[in-house]
């Protein structure tokens, strides 16, 4: 068993090596999917084991987005005359300051969205059910539109991230870049959160979805823990976020940063497609979720949004258990769960 | 400070009669909300949605060569039909389940009838003309359009006649009945499935007397949906389930307070800061029901 587990973390690990050379033509879309894996993956984390579920970790992935370029270029240059000149760049990166900026800019774009996570958090994760869901969803929408409103990051025109400095390569080098480093933060994220759930602090969000007030009265401080999970999520959100604005090189602030209504959508919608509360579930149901979109949206042409919609309201009313919930019905042992035959054969009688 | 609103005080009172008007309005479709949300424990992101499809029936209406104001007899109609419909194919599969499904899957109900607008009657803000004129108060210093006065004293009519409604005839005892006890109600020969089905209705119809009035008052645009479902849950949450005077009161206090905040913040923070302040009140309350909790303690 453990063999074959190994089997497949280095089979899915020489893939995402190989994609580059094996499909150079998809190297955006495969990132896109990596960025997409993480988003659910940390939804999961609050949405699925937590049962808190949130509209609002796409708050992270514009802030981390909006912090990455923002530094990037105050660093080096004035913000205000960047983005003031709009799509015309008049400063231009050196490859050094490039990256340094770069890096600089991604490690903030984790840590700062993780201490804004850790600061609302006590106030926010204190909220039950459907409060929560709608607190959050406020939250993001609220953030879209106010920095819509500011001028220092451009507005409701949005930003340009700093272009791929000059003298180092072409555009295939620069996508190859943002497709391994996509697909390492991937591997960080499924890791580390791989390890989280076998730890206490697994159990415990486990036991906050089961009963909260039950686990509270067992002694366990709940809300550290709430708070920890919202932590790690925004922090490998923040950092996605932060890639992804470098990846597409344009920043606006209600279309893809704080994007409610299509990553902030899409984050739910895989992880409950893929089945939440499962470490698999959710980058499973990325992946369909991708595959289905990339291939199928061309059909729709235009009515993308009404199909996206319609399939919210399909899966959520008919398959709320999503990939895993079905397979953990049809194979349990697959699971490790003992089936005693003699009780099953009893309840199909009784049915 | 050199805010215009504290240089002209007159702006004040403009800004406190407008937010009235425009809170009498919230509170209509905030009533709509709280009417389902008591009845079915459903809380419908797709509230807005269906107040922008009201909206757009009477817009058609004003394109049809019918005076727009005539919508709010047209509009809840048809409405109550669309709410019907809903509930029949979705919404009655996730009555009983759990809240996040139903609140995930009004989310999808509202993605799909935004897109559904903004493919069908088009992504261009429109507005309803009414002709109905303006009022000048306090020499000419603060201006009302008579159209807002219309779309609040309306709005009175409907909620005044829906209370009557709910007290006096045998659906609206139904409905009260199954508010307080689903099983109890159904076990004394209420048939829950058409009071629901009906609770959605009526909230639709709401909806589409609140969506015709801002049709002439305001402008329409398919994705402005999201913020009137959000005022009106926060309306609710403040008032409290089943509080009528508090849902007018809070809706008009919410009201004064956009008004005001669109004058000191500049228009482009407005809805931000509606959105913002739910978060502001959400964690308020927070703070007293955990005070609250310790004291069980």
């Amino acid at each position: 068993m453990i063999k074959n587990k190994l089997f497949i973390y280095l089979l899915i690990l020489a893939f995402g090596l190989a994609v580059p050379y094996l499909f150079p033509a998809y190297k955006l879309q495969i990132s896109i999917l990596w960025i997409l894996i993480i988003l659910s993956l940390t939804w999961d984390v609050q949405g699925g084991q937590m049962g808190y579920n949130t509209f609002g970790n796409i708050l992270f992935f514009g802030l981390g987005m909006y912090l990455c370029s923002s530094i990037q270029i105050g660093l080096f240059f004035p913000l205000a005359e960047w983005t003031a000149s709009g799509g015309e760049k008049t400063f231009v990166h050196t490859p050094t300051q490039y990256f340094q900026g770069f890096f600089v800019g991604l490690i903030l774009a984790g840590i700062i969205p993780a201490l804004v996570a850790a600061f609302i958090g006590y106030g926010i994760l204190g909220l039950r059910g459907h409060y929560f869901a709608i607190c959050t969803l406020g939250l993001a929408i609220a953030a879209g539109e106010i920095a819509g409103g500011i001028e220092l990051i451009g507005a409701g025109q949005g930003m340009t991230s700093p272009p791929w400095p000059k003298g180092i390569g072409d555009t295939e080098l620069r996508s190859e870049f943002f497709y391994y480093i996509c697909f390492a933060l991937m591997i960080c994220t499924f890791l580390f959160l791989r390890w989280a759930y076998q730890t206490r602090f697994g159990l415990v969000l486990n036991a906050i979805r089961d009963n909260e007030d039950k686990a509270e009265a067992m002694g366990i401080y709940t809300m550290r823990y709430k708070i920890t999970g919202w932590v790690v999520s925004a922090f490998f959100v923040g950092i996605a976020g932060g890639l992804m604005g470098n990846m597409i090189g344009y920043i606006e602030p209600v279309e893809t940063a704080f994007a409610g209504r299509t990553f902030g959508v899409y984050m739910v919608i895989m992880a409950i497609l893929g089945g939440k509360g499962t470490l698999w579930g959710p980058v499973i149901g990325a992946t369909a979720f991708h595959v289905f979109k990339e291939g199928f949206w061309t059909f729709f042409l235009g009515w993308q949004y009404v199909a996206l919609g319609a399939l919210i309201v399909v899966v959520v009313v008919f398959f709320p258990e999503g990939i895993m919930g079905w397979l953990r019905e049809k194979y349990p042992e697959r699971f490790g769960e003992v089936i005693d035959e003699a009780d099953r054969k009893a309840q199909v009688e009784l049915k | 400070m050199d805010l215009l609103i504290f240089q002209v005080p007159i702006l004040m009172v403009q800004a406190s009669l407008d937010g009235i008007l425009l809170g009498i309005l919230f509170a209509l479709i905030a009533y709509g909300m709280a009417l389902q949300w008591g009845v079915m424990n459903i809380i419908n992101i797709a509230q807005g949605e269906l107040v922008i499809l009201g909206g757009y029936i009477a817009y058609f209406m004003y394109v049809a060569g019918i005076h727009p104001a005539f919508g709010v007899i047209v509009s809840p109609i048809i409405m109550y039909f669309v709410g019907w419909s809903l509930y029949k194919t979705i919404i009655f599969r996730v009555v009983d389940r759990d809240l996040f499904i139903s609140i995930l899957a009004t989310f999808g109900i509202s993605i799909l009838t935004q897109q559904l607008m903004n493919f069908i009657f088009g992504s261009d803000v429109v507005v309803a003309q009414s002709n109905f004129g303006t009022t000048f108060l306090f020499n000419y210093m603060v201006t009302l359009p008579n159209a807002k006065i219309f779309a609040a004293g309306v709005s009175i009519i409907f909620a005044i006649f829906l209370v009557i409604y709910m007290k006096k005839s045998k659906l609206g005892r139904a409905i009260r009945a199954t508010a307080q006890n689903a099983r109890a109600a159904k076990i004394l020969g209420v048939d829950t499935e058409r009071v629901y089905a009906a609770t959605f209705g009526i909230n639709a119809a709401l909806c589409g007397v609140a969506g015709s009035l801002i049709a002439i008052t305001f402008t329409l645009h398919p994705y402005v949906g999201l913020p009137y479902t959000v005022r009106s849950f926060m309306i609710v949450i403040i008032a409290g389930l089943g509080n009528l005077p508090g849902v007018a009161l809070s809706g008009m206090g919410l009201g004064v307070f956009e008004e005001f905040a669109d004058y000191i913040l500049g228009t482009e923070f407005r809805i931000g800061s509606v959105f913002l302040l739910l978060v502001l009140i959400l964690v308020y309350r927070r703070f007293k029901l955990s005070r609250k909790r310790e004291y069980l303690k």
